[in-house]
């Protein structure tokens, strides 16, 4: 049972990985760009693990992790890519900005939440 | 999940996939002018990716590989490796209709026809496979991803920094397994990018049976200790069928931020002993193994997190671990809630009978406006203070509920880029759109009916109006056409306009047009504006040729039905080899009124304040006879016919004798007729009341309103007014005609 941020600029699969993680009894709060993910983590310190899109307008997944490792509660945290994007290069450089993980859409429920399983 | 989460999830997939489609579809058209533009390229790309990730994670895996090949291209053109030619864009165009049809298709029967995809896919994989500049990768089939995720076991393979080829490895220790030492010194800073050791190791167990010794000598005492640095060493032992290439998998993520040492040890010790170093060291281990997350989140109470750390290393469900959670959770659930969404779904009968009750208090607060400053008296000036702020409040709320019902006009607008395109392309013609004030705001009902009449006025104009590139260089014009559409708020009501710089309504050819067909009469005296306007007359057309896009002869004056449906009305002016603009002028609200209130006899009407054109004072000397039967004004050498209204709404009038007043110039339909009132009171926004809920439709009277004082005055039908007064007309012309 964790608190987990969701970003995602797609509304249903932010409804998807919602419903997914809030049928194990874990809590979503969700956000709908990397900006919008960044001003909610300065509001929220309790989150245990967050899930990010890559590609989202105004700021991108990577930007995003960048900027989330620079707030004291989010310098530890275990932050997931969820994307389409499969390439080795972008998968670098989630690494190089401090990501911790990269699971590839489309994703099915059971193997999000074993992903999760790792980390938390 | 339950199926109706399912399905909820699909219908936000299919709406925002829709919303997708309608940004790469302005994306694609907006490339068409030159190079890629970078951020266009990126937000097409951004739509397209979107919707191969939910196609294939939702289980459209028809949709998910038809966005596939189309991704890849764009993915080109994004990175510069294919040039943006018109033949990509219009494949593209193309792949963004098939998939919006994918789109209706799942909507209505739930899956996709992929036999249709066939083509198109085969075109796009030509393309990749001409002329790109630069050999790219394409990204995995989405296929074989959905294959992989297909069982638990391989989905675990789906997280990539955890990915650990032999899973089922882990348990097996038997002859041929491998000892390995494994070093692994972090630096102090590991710990900043989310890496927790626990987790590798938690990793590496699963690959083999696991020994792990820590060495927290380098631990400083806790006043120069920095939480945020990794002071521990360790040293593991990993006994199985592992390869050095697996352990290195695992620690892919942190290789640069640890020293890192894998050796294989020779010689080979037994299970047992492996056991017994494993239990021997397993006590110490798991206290010395948690200090780094201790450390590094040491906001948390360190029993609690202990507990936490514990649970994680066993992997087990403890019950200190609930315990956590519970205490967390109360305060979190409130935090999360107004993030979910931000707009709610209304049935728009809910906001219409919403708008009804505020009509009433409308209508309720001038009454006792009107009471109020009826009442002279020193003590009722509180009472007076008070009306003035309910006018205001009532105001203010009449205000946002309206505006609830109200929608930008790019709802209606959006499609045009589009439309103008491709019927471009079918004509052959060069056309720049320009759209200003899409922004602008409508009423719900008006922004649903008035597509298809600005589709229409928009064909109209680039097949009649607009000319061939070589005929406008000839007249001296830019090669590339140009028209405008656009809104703006003018006063109380909305202002559309469709306006070409093409060649122009030729006006001798409608003249000769409208006197063939018999709907004047060549010794008629038409102004420029009444011959333009002839255009909207039912079964007109000028075009010889019937083409394929308009000027079928129906449809101008469809436009015409459908704008006077809406209150509006539309006028055209036209300057040959200029140009031709069309102007829509729309109530803002069909709920709301702007009246003109005007007195016949003793009675108050209410007339739309958009159809007056103007108001003369009528002399008897001013009034000419036709036949005995029809009286007209003649206004700037035009006949305004007479319309009579108190004969015609009392039947009391006697027009020999009551000749002189105030005449109303109207217009509808393209016509004007003068009504003849006694008084021209106020000017006031009135609420509209249906009167068919209650009574039969009544011509010339389109509805009713309660005025302050509490009298209710019919609110007059212009249109139908004037149709009546058209056919009475027609009856006279046609016995003048027989007599001569």
């Amino acid at each position: 049972m964790a608190r987990i941020m969701a970003v995602d600029d797609s509304p249903s699969m932010r409804k998807m990985v919602s419903v997914t993680l809030m049928s194990k009894g874990h809590q979503v709060i969700s956000a709908e760009d990397g900006e919008d993910a960044y001003q909610l983590a300065q509001q929220e310190n309790n989150v245990d693990l967050v899930i990010t899109d890559l590609y989202m307008p105004k700021l991108d997944g990577i930007g995003l992790v960048e900027k989330l490792r620079g707030l004291d509660s989010y310098r530890y945290l275990p932050i997931l890519f969820l994307t389409t994007e499969s390439s080795p290069d972008m998968k670098q450089r989630g690494k190089k900005a401090g990501a911790t993980g990269w699971i590839v859409k489309p994703f099915e429920p059971k193997q999000l939440l074993a992903s999760l399983d790792k980390v938390l | 999940m339950s199926e109706f989460e399912l399905d909820e999830i699909t219908e936000i997939f299919l709406e925002e996939s829709l919303e997708g489609l309608d940004t790469m579809e302005t994306g694609l058209l907006g490339l068409e002018a030159g190079e890629a533009d970078p951020e266009i390229m990126n937000d097409i790309f951004r739509a397209a990716h979107s919707i191969k990730g939910g196609a294939g994670t939702f289980g459209f895996m028809d949709v998910s590989e038809f966005t596939h090949g189309v991704e890849t291209l764009l993915d080109e053109m994004r990175s510069g490796d294919r040039d943006v030619t018109p033949d990509a864009v219009q494949l593209l165009l193309r792949t963004v209709d098939r998939l919006r049809a994918m789109m209706d298709e799942i909507q209505s029967t739930g899956q996709v026809d992929a036999s249709q995809n066939e083509e198109l896919e085969k075109e796009i994989t030509t393309m990749l496979e001409s002329d790109s500049v630069a050999v790219t990768t394409p990204a995995p089939e989405p296929k074989q991803v959905s294959e992989n995720v297909a069982t638990e076991d391989e989905a675990s393979n789906g997280i990539e920094l955890l990915e650990v080829n032999n899973v089922e490895g882990a348990e097996k220790l038997q002859q041929g397994d491998t000892r390995w030492v494994i070093e692994f010194v972090p630096h102090m800073d590991m710990l900043q990018k989310g890496n927790d050791p626990l987790r590798i190791f938690k990793e590496l167990r699963k690959l083999g049976e696991l020994a792990v010794t820590a060495d927290s000598s380098e631990i400083p005492q806790l006043d120069a200790l920095v939480p945020e640095k990794c002071y521990i060493n360790w040293k593991l032992t990993l006994v199985g069928d592992v390869s050095e290439e697996q352990i290195y998998d695992v620690f892919d993520w942190v290789l640069e931020d640890c020293d890192l040492s894998v050796e294989e040890e020779l010689e080979w010790v037994s299970a047992e002993d492996i056991k017994a170093i494993k239990d021997d060291s397993s006590a110490q281990d798991e206290v010395k193994v948690k200090e780094p997350s201790e450390i590094a989140q040491n906001a948390t109470p360190v029993a609690e997190k202990e507990a936490a750390s514990k649970a994680t290393v066993k992997n087990e469900k403890s019950s200190s671990k609930t315990v956590k959670d519970e205490k967390v959770q109360p305060a979190k659930a409130v935090k999360a809630a107004p993030k979910e969404s931000t707009s709610i779904r209304v049935s728009i009968e809910k906001v219409d009978s919403l708008l009804n009750l505020v009509g009433e208090l409308v209508i309720t607060q001038s009454m006792l406006k009107r009471f109020g400053t009826e009442i002279k008296s020193e003590d009722l000036k509180d009472l007076g203070d008070g009306l003035t702020q309910l006018e205001r409040y009532t105001r203010e709320l009449q205000e946002s509920v309206m505006d609830i019902r109200m929608l930008p006009i790019s709802f209606a607008f959006n499609r045009f880029p589009r439309l103008v395109h491709d019927i471009c392309g079918k004509l052959g013609k060069k056309v720049d759109l320009e759209v200003v004030g899409e922004q602008t705001e409508v009423d719900k009902t008006v922004l649903e009916k008035i597509g298809d009449p600005l589709v229409h006025l928009v064909r109209n104009s680039l097949d009649h109006g607009i000319e061939e590139a070589g005929m406008r260089i000839e007249n001296g014009k830019p090669e590339v056409g140009k028209l405008t559409l656009s809104a703006t708020q003018e006063g109380g009501n909305i202002v559309i306009r469709v306006i070409d710089d093409g060649a122009g309504i030729n006006k001798e050819k409608l003249v000769q047009k409208a006197i063939e067909k018999g709907i004047i009469s060549a010794d008629d005296q038409l102004s420029d504006d009444r011959i333009h306007n002839l255009i909207f007359h039912p079964g007109f057309s000028t075009v010889d040729q019937v083409s394929d896009l308009s000027g079928r002869g129906v449809g101008m004056d469809v436009v015409r039905r459908n704008i006077k449906d809406l209150g509006g009305r539309v006028e055209v002016h036209s300057e040959i080899g200029v140009g031709t603009s069309f102007t829509i002028r729309l109530p803002l609200t069909l709920a709301i009124l702007d009246g003109q209130l005007v007195r016949v006899g003793d009675e108050t009407y209410i007339m739309s304040l958009l159809s007056i054109v103007e108001t003369v004072l009528l002399k008897e000397n001013d009034i000419n006879d036709i036949a005995g039967r029809a009286d007209v004004y003649q206004m700037r050498g035009e006949y305004i016919h007479i319309i009579w209204l108190k004969e015609i709404l009392q039947g009391t009038h006697d027009r020999s004798t009551n000749r002189e007043g105030l005449l109303v110039v109207v217009e509808a339909d393209g016509r004007r007729v003068g009504l003849f009132v006694d008084e021209l009171l106020d000017q006031q926004q009135v609420v509209i009341k249906n009167l068919e809920d209650n009574f039969k439709q009544i011509d010339g009277v389109s509805g009713a309103t309660i005025l302050g004082d509490g009298t209710v005055a019919l609110i007059l039908d212009i249109p139908g007014l004037l149709h009546g007064c058209l056919s009475d007309e027609a009856s006279v012309s046609g016995n003048e005609k027989h007599a001569a």
